[in-house]
Order: C-alpha cells, then sequence, then structure tokens
C-alpha cells in the first residue's frame, strides 16, 4: 500500500470510528440520564445534566412508592403477569403451528402457510380497534385475557420458529422416536421443544419485551385503576397536580420500566442480535 | 406400502397443531377486522358524552364520506408520514452506512460487539417510557432547554414542546434512535450473504468501490431493503406510544404531531364513534396494503415468491 492509500485509509477510519463513538454516546447517555437523574432533586434535574449520581435515590423511590395515585408495585406485578403469560403462550403456540406446518403433509398446509405469511404484513393496531369495539359489546373489557390472547398468534415468531425447525430438526428424528413408540405430542414435547430451545429462548424474550412495552391495547381496555400496566401509568404521570410535581420519582419510575429489560438484553444480547436478523428474511 | 399408510395417518395431525393458532388468530384478529369493516358502513355513536346510544343504523358510505371531506384524516394522515419519513430516511442511509462499515474487511473495525449492542439497544426499550424521558428532558424547564437558555445557544422565548417543528423533529428523532440499531443489523445479515468472491472479481475487473456498492451489493441488498421498508411503514402508519405520551395525547401544538392511530383512539374515547373509527381504520388498513404491494412491485417480484416456498 503506497503512502496515499494509507493516509486515506486512516482517515477513513478516523470518520468511521468517530461516527460510531458518537451514536454509542448518544444512546448510552440517555440510560445513564435516566440513572443519574433517578437519584437528584427535582430542582437538581431541571438545572441541567450532571455525570455524577446525587443521594436522591432512595427519597425519590420512597416519595414514588408513597404516591397513592401511581401505586408502583401493582403495576409492575400487572405487567410482569401479562408479560410471562403472554411469552409462554405466545412461543408455545407458535412452536405447536410451526412444528404442524414443518412435519405434516396435510391438505391446504400451503395455503396456511402462505396465510399466516400474508397477515404478517396485516397492522396489528387496526385488527386491536375492532377487537375493542367488540369487547365493549360483550362487556369484556378490563381484564387481562383480552390483552394476553391477541397476540398470542404471532405470525412473525411462527416464522421464526419454522425457520428454526427447517434448519435443525430432521424427519428422521422425529420418525425413530415413533418407531419407539412415541405419540406424535409425546414427540413434540419431549423431542422437538428441547431441539429448538435456542430459537424458543429469543422468542421467549421478543415476546415478553413486546408485551411489556405494550401501550395501544392495554389503554383502550383497562378500566380499573388496580389493573394498570406500567405503560398506562406513564400515560398517567403528565396529569399529576403541579404543587406535587417532582421529577425525582419520575425518573425513578422511567427506569423500572427501562432497566430490567435492558437487564436481560445485556445478558443475552449476542442471542437477540443474532435472532433479530434469522427471523426477518430468507437466503 | 404399509409405511405409506401410517403416513397419511399422521398427517391429519397437522390440523391439531395448528389449529389453536388459527383459532386465536381468527377470533382477535380476523373477526375485529371484519367487524371494523361492517361498522364503518353504519351510523354508530354514543351521545352525551357516551350517555345515549345512536345506531347501528345502515349509513352507506357516509362515514366514508365524513372521512374525505371532513380533512381531519388527511391532516393527521400527512403528520403521520412526514414523522415516519423524517425518522425513516436517515435511518435508512445511516443504517446501511454502518452495516457497510462493520461487514468492511478493509476497515475491520474492533469492538463491534460493543457497538451492535449499544445501537440496538434502544429498540428494547418502552416507547411509551423513552418517550417520557424526552419529554421531561425537553420540557420547557427541562434540563436540555434550561442549559441551552443558560449557555446562550437558544433564544429564552424558544420551546420545543410549544412548536409543531421541534416536536415532530424529535418525535421522528426517538423513532430514529429506537430502529437504527435493527435496521443496521438486518442490512449487515444481508450483506454478510453476498458472495464476496462477485464484488472481488468485479474490483479486478476494474469497477471501483461505489460501482460495486451500486451494481452488485445494491440490487443483491433488494430483499431486506424490502422488508425494512415495509416492515417500517407499517409500524410508522400505526405510530401511536411516542407521540401519544410526549403531546399527552393532544397531537402537540395545532395537533400537528396527531398521528391517525391518535386519532382512532380518541374516537373510541367516551363518545365511541365506532362507525367512524371503523371507516377511518378501513381506509388506512387500505392504504398500508396498497402501499406495501406497490413496493413489492417496484422492487423486486422474484425475492418475495422466494421467501414464500414451503421447504
Amino acid at each position: 500500500m503506497n503512502r496515499q492509500a494509507r493516509v486515506n485509509l486512516f482517515l477513513q477510519k478516523l470518520m468511521v470510528y468517530t461516527t460510531l463513538v458518537l451514536f454509542a454516546v448518544v444512546v448510552l447517555f440517555l440510560f445513564y440520564t435516566l440513572f443519574v437523574n433517578s437519584s437528584r432533586s427535582h430542582f437538581d434535574i431541571q438545572k441541567g445534566f450532571s455525570l455524577l449520581p446525587s443521594d436522591h435515590l432512595i427519597r425519590n423511590f420512597n416519595k414514588l412508592v408513597a404516591n397513592k395515585n401511581i401505586n408502583v408495585f401493582n403495576a409492575m406485578k400487572n405487567s410482569l403477569i401479562i408479560a410471562l403469560s403472554s411469552a409462554v403462550l405466545t412461543t408455545y403456540v407458535s412452536s405447536l403451528t410451526a412444528y404442524g406446518i414443518h412435519l405434516y403433509r396435510f391438505k391446504g398446509r400451503q395455503f396456511v402457510y402462505m396465510f399466516i405469511l400474508a397477515v404478517m404484513m396485516i397492522p396489528s393496531q387496526i385488527a386491536n380497534i375492532g377487537l375493542v369495539t367488540i369487547l365493549y359489546h360483550l362487556n369484556l373489557v378490563d381484564n387481562f385475557y383480552v390483552i394476553i390472547l391477541p397476540g398470542v398468534a404471532a405470525p412473525a415468531t411462527f416464522f421464526f420458529i419454522k425457520q428454526y425447525m427447517d434448519s435443525i430438526l430432521p424427519f428422521e428424528v422425529i420418525e425413530s422416536a415413533r418407531m419407539d413408540g412415541s405419540k406424535e405430542l409425546q414427540t413434540f414435547h419431549r423431542i422437538a421443544l428441547p431441539m429448538i430451545k435456542p430459537a424458543l429462548a429469543v422468542q421467549f424474550i421478543f415476546a415478553f419485551v413486546a408485551s411489556w412495552n405494550n401501550f395501544f391495547l392495554p389503554s383502550l381496555v383497562i378500566q380499573s385503576p388496580s389493573k394498570r400496566t406500567i405503560p398506562i401509568v406513564i400515560s398517567l404521570l403528565k396529569s399529576s397536580s403541579p404543587d406535587t410535581f417532582d421529577l425525582g420519582p419520575i425518573f425513578v419510575f422511567m427506569s423500572l420500566a427501562i432497566f430490567p429489560m435492558l437487564f436481560v438484553y445485556l445478558i443475552f444480547s449476542k442471542q437477540i442480535i443474532k435472532g433479530v436478523t434469522l427471523g426477518s428474511v430468507k437466503g | 406400502m404399509n409405511k405409506r399408510k401410517s403416513k397419511i395417518n399422521y398427517n391429519k395431525w397437522g390440523y391439531r397443531f395448528i389449529m389453536p393458532f388459527i383459532i386465536i388468530y381468527v377470533l382477535f384478529s380476523i373477526i375485529p377486522l371484519l367487524q371494523t369493516l361492517y361498522y364503518s358502513f353504519f351510523e354508530y355513536y354514543y351521545r352525551f358524552g357516551g350517555a345515549q346510544k345512536v345506531g347501528p343504523n345502515f349509513a352507506f358510505f357516509d362515514n366514508y364520506i365524513k372521512v374525505f371531506t371532513e380533512g381531519k384524516f388527511f391532516k393527521y394522515f400527512y403528520n403521520t408520514m412526514s414523522i415516519w419519513v423524517l425518522g425513516f430516511l436517515p435511518q435508512l442511509i445511516v443504517s446501511l452506512l454502518l452495516a457497510l462499515w462493520f461487514t468492511s474487511t478493509r476497515l475491520n473495525i474492533r469492538c463491534q460487539r460493543f457497538f451492535k449492542t449499544v445501537i440496538y439497544m434502544p429498540n428494547l426499550v418502552m416507547a411509551s417510557a423513552f418517550s417520557l424521558l424526552f419529554l421531561r428532558l425537553f420540557a420547557n424547564n427541562g434540563p436540555v432547554t434550561n442549559m441551552l437558555f443558560d449557555s446562550g445557544l437558544l433564544n429564552e422565548t424558544f420551546s420545543f414542546i410549544d412548536k409543531a417543528v421541534p416536536t415532530r423533529l424529535l418525535i421522528s428523532f426517538m423513532n430514529f434512535l429506537m430502529w437504527f440499531g435493527n435496521t443496521t443489523i438486518l442490512l449487515m445479515a444481508g450483506i454478510m450473504g453476498i458472495d464476496q468472491s462477485i464484488i472481488e472479481s468485479a474490483q479486478v475487473d476494474g469497477a471501483s468501490a461505489s460501482q460495486a456498492f451500486r451494481k452488485i451489493v445494491l440490487p443483491l441488498l433488494k430483499p431486506i431493503l424490502l422488508f425494512v421498508m415495509i416492515t417500517s411503514l407499517v409500524g410508522g402508519i400505526q405510530l401511536f406510544d411516542i407521540p401519544q405520551i410526549f403531546t399527552s395525547g393532544t397531537g402537540g401544538p395545532e395537533a400537528k404531531a396527531m398521528t391517525v392511530m391518535m386519532y382512532i383512539s380518541t374516537l373510541l374515547g367516551p363518545s365511541k364513534q365506532y362507525g367512524l373509527a371503523g371507516a377511518v381504520s378501513t381506509v388506512l388498513f387500505l392504504i398500508t396494503a396498497i402501499i406495501s404491494i406497490t413496493f413489492f412491485y417496484f422492487f423486486n417480484r422474484e425475492s418475495f415468491k422466494k421467501g414464500g416456498d414451503v421447504r
């Protein structure tokens, strides 16, 4: 490489790394600010940013817990119940479907597969609007089931698991299980599910995060204060009266909504990032 | 012979395995969609703050006429689309650049895992909480605003949330931040799927780096670009959480950040305008479908057919 080329490469690298560092700093700064501001007083937060945490974390937390309008623990409990049930059901039902399409050559199989692929494009919130109308009529609003169940039939999760089965689950394994007298459901539970564990884990996390963050449907069907989820409480935070308005507890609450997910993400980041690509486009 | 017989028997199990999914999907998505379409032809709402029901009376296309003549729908649709475009264009450019850099053997970027982990991070964050964070930072009297005032960079009369342009830009920026990592990772996978020897041999034949990019990389990336565009568009049309929280459901100054989904959500409020909400939803659904199909044809027909094969 001649000198000119080397200088060019150096300049290019400089630009590339500067850009990358810039983006990383913007993202990390946001989350760091969230953490730092959780530990600062209302007045300090308003003044500007700080790189050092202060000592108001416990006080802010206590103030948040003491706020009767918010009920933090209840909201977290509700969100957790909904997200866990959604994640379990979504991965299980999608695996059943993917297995059904992967293994059995039944009449209409191709049609069902194309149908699920096609409905992947249907905006789910638009379907939610009709659902809400029906639920109001049947007087079935204000419960967790109607938030959990609609997301359980998730075309994207199905597609991901189907792809994974294509690559890892050979028919011979199933055949030999049948020879040994294993029933179909038993084969699915004992042989297929353990083999696709990595895919299940990633899809479980995605389903959990999606449900934990879900705001649209819950905001339309939840009515009683005791059933509010975290995003609903977040939407109500703005309406707290100005005399009791304190940014400290609000930042603590945002931290409680955001950091648990980031924590899980940092543990599984490698698998999650791999999972983003696997489910999207074939080849 | 025996084996074949047993296979036919087993295959009936397929129906049982797919049944739960199909039932749930039909109950919670297909029927609701049809219900929306059905009510869109009826006069159906509640008067006096939800106290008195009106309808349902069959009204032909009255709701649709209202959607197209009232002007609200077009305004909110325009808002939604401009917020989406303002976030998506930079997202596509930045992500494409980052993906090219990450996959370049010449640049050989270090700490790739760190950078990828960090830029993907916002994608998992609760959009409503993320939006509240921005609102608190950029509000009047918030830290960003106060710091910019103190340093004299901004005029004291400036406000991020009382003016339409900064409000929209911030919403687009949040959208950008939440999705550029995801797009980068998708495009990277696409680039890495391209056979490097094609590019190398083109360069041996005298193609410049930019020529190789335009003539080889970009065409081969079409399927993934298509996927990114459609998913982003479907998501962008449904934009709700971020503007809803950021503008406290009001749509911000002059309702310039009011999206169609926020509009529908207000229609389902106390006045429960099922008829009109149904018409707006149906129109939105059709627009989504038309844009998606256009994208398919505009880009590459074969790539999707390939993706749809059952192995």
